[in-house]
């Protein structure tokens, strides 16, 4: 039986970082952060990962390298976070000040039967963070933390930056975004003004 | 002088005067506007690293692993740049899995990887992760191509990227260890 964590509604957690988003570029995370995203209204200028486990904060990275007049958001989970750990150095050593990382931490492997994770098992993912350099880390309990770390979202001179966002481990109804990789992709190059040749 | 010191004298001159390949590779890469280069270093591709990091239009990303650069890439491409990465034959292995990000997405990758394990190798470890390097890249779709002499480096990396940025093709360019040369154990004592 998965323990309780934290508190907050993962859906409506998202729903609120991503409200009002402007001209915020998303990469989520595989599992349950990609049907988050999803759920708080699709868009071209969300990513959804459907594999590639421990690569979406990279991905972030790159994307917020090649854009580095918009904000970039990062939506994962500690799971899929915790294989990419190293990742939190390289994006520390870039000094990226518009890049944010989201994790929506349960402490559990939600996606593939609720083992608890190592963040369940007392590993403290903002330690980690601010151990490896990362300018801002922020831990957020409640939605009027996430309400406020929203606006932070936006802010591309301060990163790159870090919230642990404590959600509740219970199950939420699958909803899923596309999985069509290159539609994903030349959708969000599309909107990026970029040409789909 | 002594034989042995002529030899070394030879060689010297043979480096110096012989063909600037990391150069070459380099200009090649901004030729195709490559503006992203990530890396886990290798002597090998020391000099490489350093023109990058010298050159303030090529955003320079230094890894942990070699997956985050492959991760890395495909984040460059979707928001509008052209990304290399530099890494050894013995990280090609950590890449496995994160490649299926490019080729379910049909994203480019230009990786440029120095060889160990297939000529002169003097640490027997090097040698499995060096024999399965070609492998390893095409059982996930990678085109492997060789770079075998320096003369050739332009060349081969030219159409490494042609394929790559305009084709949309994971390429990887295997610079091999002969050409690369003994590694020499005592030049840092």
């Amino acid at each position: 039986m998965a323990r309780n964590f934290g508190s907050l509604d993962r859906r409506q957690a998202v729903q609120t970082l991503l409200a009002d988003r402007g001209d915020l570029l998303v990469v989520s995370g595989l599992g349950s952060s990609s049907y988050d995203v999803f759920d708080a209204g699709d868009h071209p200028a969300n990513f959804y990962l459907w594999g590639a486990m421990g690569g979406a904060a990279m991905v972030g990275l790159g994307i917020a390298l090649a854009r580095p007049q918009r904000p970039v958001a990062v939506i994962t989970g500690d799971g899929e976070q915790l294989m990419g750990i190293g990742s939190l150095l390289t994006i520390a050593a870039h000094k990226c000040t518009n890049l944010s990382i989201v994790v929506l931490d349960n402490g559990h492997f939600g996606e593939t039967g609720m083992q608890i994770s190592h963040s369940g098992l007392g590993a403290r993912l903002d330690l980690i963070a601010s151990g490896a350099g990362i300018r801002e880390v922020t831990e957020i309990t409640d939605l009027k933390g996430v309400a406020e770390f929203r606006g932070e979202l936006h802010n591309i001179k301060d990163g790159p930056r870090l919230a642990i966002v404590r959600i509740a481990s219970g199950h939420v109804e699958r909803v899923l975004p596309p999985r069509d990789g290159v539609y994903l992709k030349n959708r969000f190059r599309e909107n990026l003004g970029l040409a789909v040749t | 002088m002594d034989d042995s010191a002529t030899t070394e004298s030879a060689t010297k001159e043979a480096a110096t005067t012989g063909p600037d390949w990391p150069l070459d590779i380099y200009r090649t890469l901004k030729a195709f506007g490559v503006s992203q280069i990530s890396y886990v270093p290798d002597a090998g591709h020391s000099r490489l690293i350093e023109l990058s990091h010298g050159d303030g239009a090529i955003k320079t990303t230094v890894l942990t692993t070699e997956e985050e650069g492959v991760a890395l890439s495909a984040g460059a491409w979707l928001g509008g740049d052209r990304a290399a990465l530099l890494m050894q034959s013995s990280g090609v292995g950590n890449c496995v899995n994160m490649l299926s990000l490019l080729a379910s997405c049909r994203i480019p990758l230009l990786t440029l990887v120095t060889m160990r394990g297939e000529w002169a190798e003097f640490n027997p470890w090097q040698i499995p992760m060096g024999k399965a390097t070609p492998q390893a890249f095409e059982i996930m779709g990678v085109t492997v191509l060789r770079l075998e002499r320096p003369e050739d480096a332009a060349e081969v990396v030219s159409a490494a990227a042609s394929l790559a940025y305009e084709s949309d093709q994971q390429v990887a360019v295997l610079i091999s260890q002969r050409m690369l040369g003994r590694k020499k154990w005592t030049e840092t004592r």
